[in-house]
């Protein structure tokens, strides 16, 4: 195993990330009746926004201060004042998010006080919590931005008696995983206070009439209570100390942090489950013990064709560890993992995995698609695995993608994909041994005539061609 | 035209009302070209993005974004613009500054990794993007090109592109004053008679500048450049010796034709090659300034043809659509003109039309052109457009990526007449194209089920 850190260089070539901000957008989505302004250019939010909706097709309303030229010199507390006036009178949100960006930033925007402030000045009381978050999009990547408005969020925890539920805190999940974990959660009869929670506010029905914010989402009641929860679940191996939200409570409350790794795979969901079944008392149902089953069943049913598998695996540090240890568990063993973030956690987390299979694979942090396909290629992918910006593989090196974490922009569904718990990583793993498969059946008539016909019949063509 | 403000009551922000009307039997200008409203989920992009949109399909240029990696990441390849070669242009290059460089200057870093990618790339011409901060953080972009320009002996040049000076439009204008430094003074006076021209303003999202060129060529008259679809560093330099420049989205090009006439005395004429009736009237309007008979004959030799072909295809399309109602919300005034004409050919009314960024004249003609009763909006925010279609009863939704999830969950149709879609929408093809693409979107046997619940 090797780590690299590829940044001697003085641009990035086709980016492996987003912003922070973007990534501060997600969390807010899951909270129920919230909405989100950006304090900057018109510009950012506009994007951000477009990013967001391709990937879940659902409308994505996100406001901006429209910080113009005038704002920009002079400070921009009177657009960021008006904006949110305007935004309660358009959405009457219960909580809103209030996100910087490079520019609000760069001028020095003190958010903190303009929300202290315009609280006063409207006498605006519990109706509505306005939660700051200064996420300068040159300060990291939507990773970090996720995170940190998570932990600003887990901040409205107040001292509360002790309670029963126990806090579930998710990484950028799909909706589909997001229900899932719900559905465990009911399955092995937890009570629980799940942040954030955007399974129906970004995967909505069709319905009628139309509501301009979505039902669904975390209350800012169970987000108030868990400062007296049992313990907390969170799924952030990869997570920096100080941006985590089961670490502040743990500090702040004295609730217990579980820190586990998103249950993909057998030893990933066997990991979820009997820590589940050790804070409940109870064991898994007969219905987990069938569905392991099944996924076992899948495995072995397709273990030849995945060990075949040489993966490059790209995207948030935690969903790459997950689907890494979940391709080791299957023999899709990774020649490159790689993500747009800043972390170490991730080569920590995988090293004993690596180890035990004596698996060479090569570490890239902060870094962007040039070198992912450099070594991708030179690492002899087959496979690549990860967000829709990964096409550029296929386009150039013929690497077949299969699509999964976020944003997936050029297929419909990525809101739909389902692949944790036992059943989801079942999913997972026919999506990935199919794309192999599918490669094999295109290309072995052709590669065995080029590798082994000698014969000299008038009319052969290599088979696969057209006649 | 009259505003009603009764009709229009219900409007979450009252600040907004001067820049929606309904149209009625007096005449009332429109408010338009105005700063967004704080707070209230403009649809509008950036001036970045307005630059980087006309820039981008030129394929052999490196295009490198100076400022913080979003702005790039969100604008990698978005572009479906098609390229008849190099590839270059399909790379997202990022100087990725991070807080040491927004606290010290980019300088430094934007000529190193200038240095970097014309060592890496060789391409004659570097585009350097400016972002916001970088117009807070106050590099001097002008200077880095020059010495970049100078060190390398290729053309590097800024584009004034910082996000907050205004909204996509001030984009254009930056583009185009980049394409302006590229374009080289002709040499001497070109042969008279030549019969070159220029089309400005289409981007080749699918083909379409090589749709018309065909055209052109059927007529008898060459294409010189293309503004920008398409379009290469050298070629562009050429772009004096044209005798006449055909202007398709006045939006983005506007200015660079009329800077080109008051600079090399090259005239243009305003076309469109959406719709039947505007395709046929433009090849005709072509045809007629060269004022050569042969090329006249041809062109409506072509014109018969081609609208006999797609006029077949059309009025099958038409009594299928005759009678359904479309609200069209688009980025500039003149695709939202040429939209009224193409559905009055489908036989569909228009029955909300709003745009990002049109300009007062182009407001002018949509409520000449509108029937009454029909709501013209300018920077509309989703609560609005969701307002007006319910109100007005619209079957059918026009616009961007952002807006096709709101009409979806209002069970209403929608075409994307934007960056994304991967067919022509130009030209005799592209008519018979968009009615294909109403059609499926309108009689799509999904509709009939959203009525209703299991029971
Ligand atoms: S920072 Fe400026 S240039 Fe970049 S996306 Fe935002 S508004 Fe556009
Ligand atoms: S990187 Fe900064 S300036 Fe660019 S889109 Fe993100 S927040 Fe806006």
């Amino acid at each position: 195993m090797s780590d690299k850190t590829v940044h001697c260089r003085n641009y990035n070539e086709n980016p492996c990330s987003m912003c922070m901000p973007m990534g501060g957008i997600l969390p807010f989505k899951g909270i129920g009746q919230s909405m989100v302004i950006i304090h900057g250019s018109q510009g950012c939010s506009t994007y951000m926004r477009r990013h967001i909706a391709e990937h879940f097709n659902e409308p994505i309303d996100v406001a901006s201060s429209s910080l113009n030229e005038k704002g920009t010199i002079y400070g921009g507390e009177e657009n960021l004042k008006k904006g949110l006036d305007n935004l309660i009178k358009a959405y009457r949100p219960r909580v809103i998010g209030v996100l910087t960006t490079c520019l609000a930033e760069t001028i020095g925007e003190d958010i903190d006080r303009i929300v202290e402030e315009y609280r006063l000045e409207r006498g605006l009381g519990q109706e509505c919590s306005i939660i700051a978050v200064p996420t300068p999009g040159y300060g990291g990547t939507h990773f970090e931005g996720y995170w940190l408005a998570l932990k600003e969020l887990a901040r409205l925890a107040g001292r509360v008696p002790k309670h029963s539920r126990i806090n579930v805190i998710i990484p950028n999940l799909s909706p589909a995983d997001i229900r899932e974990i719900k559905r465990i959660l009911g399955l092995m009869k937890i009570e629980y206070i799940l942040l954030p929670d955007f399974s129906d506010t970004l995967d909505r029905p069709f319905e009628r009439p139309y509501k301009k914010i979505p039902g669904g989402g975390t209350e800012l009641s169970d987000i108030m209570a868990m400062g007296g929860s049992r313990a907390t679940i969170q799924m952030g191996m990869t997570v920096d100390e100080r941006l985590s939200p089961g670490k502040y409570l743990e500090k702040e409350f004295g609730v217990p942090l579980y820190n586990i790794p998103v249950p993909m795979g057998i030893e990933g969901t066997d990991t979820f489950l009997g820590l589940l079944s050790r804070i409940s008392g109870h064991p898994a149902p007969e219905e987990l013990s069938r569905e392991r089953g099944r996924l076992l069943d899948c495995m072995i049913d397709s273990h030849k064709y995945n060990f075949r598998g040489r993966s490059v695996i790209f995207g948030e540090p935690e969903l790459v560890g997950a689907m890494a240890a979940t391709c080791i568990e299957n023999g899709i063993f990774p020649v490159v993992l790689a993500t747009g973030s800043k972390t170490e956690k991730l080569s920590r987390l995988l090293q004993p995995w690596l180890e035990e299979h004596h698996i060479k694979c090569l570490f890239l942090t902060e870094t962007d698609f040039f070198t992912i396909r450099e070594q991708a290629v030179r690492g002899k992918a087959n496979i690549a695995i990860g967000h829709s910006d990964g096409r550029y593989l296929t386009e150039r090196e013929g690497i077949p993608l299969v699509r999964a974490g976020f944003p997936i922009h050029d297929r419909v569904g990525g809101q739909r994909l389902l692949s944790v718990g036992y059943a989801g990583t079942a999913m997972f793993l026919d999506r990935i041994t199919n794309t192999l498969l599918e490669n094999k059946y295109s290309n072995y008539r052709s590669s065995m005539y080029r590798k082994f016909y000698r014969g000299d019949e008038k009319d052969a063509v290599p088979a696969g061609k057209s006649r | 035209m009259s505003a009603q403000p009764e009709k229009n009551s219900g409007l979450v922000f009252e600040e907004r009302k001067d820049f929606i009307l309904t149209k009625g039997k007096h005449r009332q200008q429109l408010k338009c070209e105005a700063d967004s409203l704080a707070g209230c989920v403009s649809q509008r992009a950036c001036v970045y993005c307005g630059a980087r949109v006309v820039l981008n399909p030129i394929t052999d240029a490196v295009h490198l974004v100076h400022g913080p990696i979003g702005c790039a990441s969100y604008t990698w390849d978005i572009r479906g613009s098609l390229s008849s070669g190099p590839e270059l242009y399909r790379f997202s290059f990022s100087t990725d500054l991070k807080e040491g460089d927004i606290i010290f200057g980019g300088e430094k870093k934007l000529a190193r990794a200038i240095d970097e990618l014309v060592g890496k790339y060789h391409p004659g011409l570097v585009l350097v993007y400016s972002t916001c901060i970088v117009g807070v953080i106050g590099d001097d972009l002008e200077a880095v090109c020059r010495a970049a320009s100078e060190r390398h002996g290729i053309e590097v040049l800024p584009v004034q592109s910082s996000g907050f000076i205004g909204n996509k439009s001030a984009g254009y204008r930056a583009a185009c004053d980049a394409l302006l430094r590229i374009i080289r003074p002709p040499e001497g006076k070109g042969p008279p008679g030549t019969k070159k021209i220029n089309y400005l303003g289409d981007f080749n999202l699918a083909g379409e500048v090589w749709i018309i060129k065909g055209y052109l060529k059927q007529m008898g008259v060459d294409m010189n450049v293309s503004f920008t679809g398409d379009s290469r560093y050298e070629t562009l330099q050429r772009a004096a010796g044209a005798s006449l420049n055909i202007v398709q989205c006045a939006g983005s090009m506007i200015y660079l034709a009329n800077k080109l006439e008051e600079l090399y005395g090259i005239p243009y004429l305003n076309v469109s090659f959406l719709g039947l009736e505007d395709t046929a009237q433009s090849l005709r309007k072509i045809a007629s300034w060269f004022g050569d008979g042969g090329i006249t004959a041809r062109a409506e030799e072509l014109i018969e043809r081609e609208s006999a072909r797609a006029g077949k295809r059309l009025s099958w399309y038409r009594e299928r659509l005759q009678g359904k109602k479309a609200a069209v919300y688009v980025g500039g005034g003149f695709k939202a003109i040429s939209l009224i004409k193409q559905f009055r050919e489908l036989g569909i009314d228009v029955v909300m039309i709003g745009t990002q960024t049109g300009r007062k004249e182009e407001y002018e003609t949509i409520s000449e052109m509108v029937d009454e009763g029909t709501v013209v909006l300018d920077d509309a925010n989703p609560s609005e457009l969701e307002k007006f279609m319910l109100e007005k009863g619209a079957h059918l939704l026009v616009g961007g990526v952002k807006e096709r999830p709101l009409a979806y969950k209002l069970g209403v149709a929608f075409i994307d007449h934007n960056h994304d879609r991967k067919h022509p929408l130009s030209g005799f093809v592209g008519a018979v194209n968009f009615a294909g693409e109403v059609y499926s979107t309108l009689c799509s046997p999904v509709w009939k089920y959203v009525g209703g619940g299991i029971l």
